[in-house]
């Protein structure tokens, strides 16, 4: 059963954990910081209209939290605490934590590009705020939840570094095209009920994810 | 304490093609202890992870009953301690924290302060508790492995090499938390020393066959 206050001593332990050694948050900031200069370098004086914008917005997020993200578990294979982790809790409240970690920092994420976004590109108005905050919220809970069991596979793996954004592109393929159209109509402005469409593709993705993460976790996680 | 009871039934556990040990069965009663022996290789930390459930026999099963009710692989942390060489504190953190931590991820609840410092006093370690693990000798750390274990008293003990890292002192407080807890629950001792083995009342041999 899971329990509230177990997964809440494991998100603790995972951000005093980060605050301390700052695995996560380093790499997710060089990454976000490099990427968004070389767009610009790129670009020079060119403005991009809303579909480039909107491309290379999720294109900034999804390198970033692919470079991020896969810490929760790797860490804990690369330091040998994982086993530690399975003789101190169950594999649904560990889930659940590390998942939560990394809503959070991937919101993080992409709170950090939009505010960079919006100093770097005029062109980047957010025309239509409501879409746009609905589609960073869960377009973050479905990159967090897809990226948090893929990282519990791929701990496991040797390869590690390069099989991370191998693997969790197709998963994500459905993800990076809705949030990409949502954030192009948040862009031109387009009302919010004109991507309802893409926020229950959204809702649905997340769902899915997380009910099949749940399900699949202990398969992964157990041997 | 509640009633405890381990019930190993035909255990097999085989990696690829290679059969690391079959028929492995015991059924010991609280209070009670059980030694796991062989040489290298045969298996013995696998079968102390076996018990602990964070690995899977390939058939047989393992039955830990408290106080008169099963108690699940998926909660079965909730009952029991481990200590071994190759568990892996966070280096990170100091002694006080990796045990609140752990326990706190293990029972939802942070344990009383008092008796946080009544174990780290118990092992040594009082002067030390607010410095990082990872400033630790290998022998310290073992010790702070042994609070974590220990501090939920739990139903069943696992230590897997007892004794691997510590000094005269520590072993004979290890031997002093076998004496203990096989007055009260169950302990479980993978070991290749004779004199660890001669600890507990029952054995299971691996290797032999």
């Amino acid at each position: 059963m899971l329990d509230l206050a177990r997964i809440a001593a494991v998100v603790r332990k995972d951000v005093r954990s980060e605050l301390r050694n700052r695995y996560s948050i380093n790499a997710l900031a060089m990454f976000v910081v490099t990427a968004v200069a070389t767009i610009l370098f790129a670009l020079r004086s060119e403005s991009p209209g809303p579909a480039s914008l909107s491309g290379m917005y999720w294109v900034v997020v999804f390198f970033s939290a692919m470079s991020g993200l896969a810490r929760v578990f790797v860490s804990e294979e690369e330091r040998g605490t994982a086993l530690t982790l399975q003789l101190t809790t169950s594999s649904g409240v560990l889930f659940a934590g590390k998942l939560a970690v990394n809503v959070a920092l991937t919101m993080l994420l992409t709170a950090a590009v939009t505010a960079l976004y919006l100093i770097a590109f005029p062109t980047f108005v957010l025309r239509t705020p409501e879409t746009f905050l609905l589609t960073v919220i869960f377009g973050s809970i479905g990159f967090a939840s897809a990226s948090t069991i893929l990282a519990a596979i791929i701990a496991k793996a040797n390869s590690r570094g390069t099989l991370y954004p191998v693997l969790a592109f197709p998963v994500l393929i459905p993800l990076l095209m809705t949030v990409m159209s949502a954030t192009e109509r948040a862009l031109e402005g387009e009302p919010l009920a004109a991507a309802a469409g893409d926020l229950q593709v959204l809702v649905g993705y997340c769902l899915i994810m997380i009910a099949g993460s749940f399900l699949l976790f202990d398969f992964v996680w157990s041997e | 304490m509640n009633h405890v009871r381990l019930k190993l039934t035909d255990l097999q556990k085989r990696y690829n093609r290679r059969t690391i040990f079959q028929q492995i069965g015991a059924d010991v009663t609280g209070p009670g202890s059980l030694a796991i022996v062989g040489r290298n290789g045969s298996g013995k930390s696998t079968l102390a992870k076996i018990i602990a459930g964070v690995l899977s026999p390939t058939s047989g099963s393992v039955h830990l009953e408290v106080g008169g009710s099963e108690i699940k692989r998926e909660v079965r942390h909730r009952s029991i301690g481990f200590v071994a060489p190759y568990l892996t504190l966070y280096d990170e953190f100091t002694a006080v924290e990796n045990i609140v931590i752990l326990e706190s991820m293990r029972n939802g609840r942070a344990p009383a302060q008092a008796d946080v410092e009544a174990w780290l006093e118990e092992m040594g370690l009082a002067a030390r508790r607010h410095e990082r693990v990872g400033t630790f000798s290998s022998g310290m750390k073992q010790r702070v492995k042994y609070a974590t274990a220990l501090i939920h008293r739990p139903a069943l003990l696992i230590l897997d090499e007892p004794t691997a890292n510590l000094d005269e002192d520590g072993a004979r407080f290890v031997e002093k938390v076998v004496q203990r807890q096989s007055g009260s629950g169950i302990v479980v001792v993978a070991t290749n020393e004779s004199h660890e083995a001669a600890w507990c009342r029952s054995r299971i041999e691996l290797g032999t066959r």
